[in-house]
């Protein structure tokens, strides 16, 4: 299998929908692991994710799914569960139904496809409910119905398509725990977020959106270093903090550093963080503080969508 | 069994049998879709357009027991035929697979559920042939009852004479040629129905102009009386109903069609028409908004 084949590729793809720009030029290959799209209302989210599951097709450009293309519907949909946004179901059916028979559509026989729903329930704890009519759920409810049809089949690629909303806390603590256990598994998920301290928290890397354009991807810590235009804020937690501001104020690539309000940490703002880190390892050595704690303060998804997107249009 | 397994197993058969996938994807498709469409409140107006005849003859024949005599057959007999040819198949037929075909996909766009049909590992053309299959099975069940239950009515007053009418006579062979010929309405005007609702957002509007067509093609060359429904039914009726009314001056009688040539013309015409759906489905894309 080449590499190719193991990956999602976005090959130059643009979406337009009529004279309206929906994604323009995208072009990065996702590995194994969560990916995280991010980006504010109309960036182009779910046009990427309906791209990669055929539900639209791109104007320009290719998209390959482990090799397959989505002129290849059979084959491609036992490699691809998609939970979308739409909050629509099929009138009239339970929760069981909803998972079952898409299942019999796979070809699995009647047992097969009842053991597979059992289990995408159990998975995302809907067994209790699943004989009630879907109308009837609660929004959580609906979310994780939709997320249990998604990963029934076994999926090698998972799209989420803001699989967090309408979760309650201890939902979405169980939803993001199967989100990285389907990522050790060696799974493909990709998930669209507005909660942003979530997708940090669980993304190997994140897909930076505005207005069509991908304007940043890879991992986060990757991307933060690229941002050459906000200096990278570290937080030094020691005995004396007026001696390392000090200290630090001497260097070309501090450009700011700011003792804080208890005079036990200095926030550093600096262009060149691995000098700033030598540094720091001189100032301990010689013996002129003691450091409890040192921590990048702004190499998260917030902060480098906060200074790649602004704040145009807010976050989705 | 792991799942792992059983999902290695299930690929394993289903590449082996790509035939075999379809039919079975087919027959939970027709399923499905029977569910959602015919068990639904939604057909109401279905269901009265199919029972208005059924209801008028049994109001007939409890109340005009004086007219139940071997003489009044043949006449029951014509309006029995105008029943099945001009209200059935020119009218209820025509709105129902109006109200059931275009509803197959345009109400899934409408109800925003059409996605979950498109991610499913299931070819659209599949999915064509199996909602096609499935409106086919209602308006066909639907209608077929009717027609039988309107044939028994017809007979049934006239006691032995009825009975010696459809036994001894032409009776069961026009029930067969009545059957046939709603069942074929059935696969002409879905097949038609489902490609306008393919075509159109709203397909009402070309449904009427459809509707207008088929009444005035009898006026036009027999070429292109071949682009409409009726003209292939027409050679299957039993009984002939003369033409009537303004038109009848205009119309443009045609040289006789055998009728195994009318059932294969109309197939043919509804697999061409079905071959488009198939064509367009596969451009379509799920676009609700703008629905």
């Amino acid at each position: 299998m080449t590499s190719a084949n193991r990956q999602i590729v976005f090959d130059n793809v643009s979406k337009f929908y009529g004279e309206v720009l929906g994604v323009n030029r995208v072009s990065f290959s996702l590995d194994q692991g969560i990916t995280s799209l991010v980006g504010p209302n109309g960036s182009g989210k779910t046009t990427l994710m309906n791209l990669v599951t055929g539900l639209i097709k791109p104007t320009r450009g290719s998209i390959h799914v482990l090799g397959l293309t989505t002129r290849q519907p059979v084959e491609l949909f036992r490699q691809v569960g998609y939970c979308t946004q739409f909050d629509s179901f099929p009138p009239g059916s339970t929760g069981y139904d909803f998972i079952f028979w898409p299942l019999r559509l796979h070809g699995f026989g009647r047992e097969q496809a009842a053991r597979l729903t059992a289990e995408a329930l159990e998975r995302a704890g809907m067994t209790q409910v699943a004989r009630r009519k879907v109308a009837g759920y609660s929004k959580g409810m609906r979310q994780r119905i939709r997320l249990a049809q998604a990963i029934a089949h076994h999926p090698p690629v998972l799209v989420l398509d803001e699989p967090l909303n309408g979760l309650d806390p201890i939902a979405r603590a169980e939803a993001i725990a199967l989100f990285e256990s389907l990522a050790k598994q060696g799974m493909h998920v990709i998930i669209s977020s507005h909660i942003l301290e979530e997708v940090d928290r669980i993304s190997d890397r994140v897909v930076l959106m505005s207005s069509g354009y991908v304007v940043a991807e890879g991992q986060i810590r990757e991307v933060r270093k690229e941002v050459r235009d906000h200096p990278m804020q570290i937080l030094v937690s020691c005995s004396n903090a007026a001696r390392l501001a000090s200290a630090a104020f001497e260097q070309n690539h501090v450009v700011e550093a700011r003792i804080l309000n208890d005079s036990r940490g200095v926030l550093i703002r600096t262009r060149d963080p691995e000098q700033f880190y030598l540094l720091l390892n001189k100032i301990v050595c010689s013996g002129l503080i003691e450091v409890d704690a040192v921590a990048p303060a702004d190499d998260d998804v917030n902060s480098i969508y906060q200074y790649l997107i602004g704040s145009n249009g807010g976050p989705t | 069994m792991s799942a792992r397994d059983l999902i290695t197993q299930t690929k394993g058969w289903t590449q082996k049998q790509p035939w075999g996938l379809y039919a079975s994807q087919v027959f939970v498709l027709v399923r499905n879709e029977v569910r959602r469409n015919l068990f639904t409140r939604r057909r109401l107006w279905v269901y009265l357009l199919v029972v208005i005849p059924v209801v008028i003859l049994l109001l007939h024949n409890a109340f005009a027991q004086n007219t139940a005599e071997a003489f009044y057959i043949e006449a029951d007999t014509r309006v029995l035929a105008r029943i099945v040819q001009l209200y059935y198949v020119r009218l209820g037929i025509f709105f129902a697979c109006m109200g059931i075909f275009t509803w197959l996909f345009r109400g899934e766009m409408v109800e925003r559920t059409l996605h979950y049909q498109f991610l499913v590992p299931v070819r659209r053309e599949v999915l064509v042939i199996g909602k096609f299959l499935a409106g086919t099975l209602i308006s066909t069940l639907l209608f077929e009852s009717a027609v039988l239950a309107c044939f028994y009515l017809t007979y049934e007053r006239f006691g032995v004479a009825g009975r010696s009418y459809i036994f001894d006579g032409p009776g069961l062979h026009q029930l067969g040629a009545y059957l046939l010929v709603t069942a074929l309405a059935c696969v002409g005007y879905g097949s038609v129905f489902l490609a306008l609702s393919l075509l159109f957002k709203n397909p009402i509007v070309p449904g009427l102009v459809l509707m207008g067509w088929e009444t005035i093609a009898p006026i036009f060359p027999a070429w292109a009386q071949r682009l409409s429904v009726t003209s292939y039914l027409r050679p299957l009726s039993a009984v002939t109903l003369p033409v009537e009314g303004r038109l009848a001056i205009f119309t443009v009688v045609t040289e006789p069609v055998p009728p195994v040539l009318a059932i294969l013309g109309l197939l043919c015409f509804s697999v061409a028409v079905l071959v488009l759906c198939c064509l367009l489905i596969n451009r379509t894309e799920i676009t609700y908004t703008a629905e």
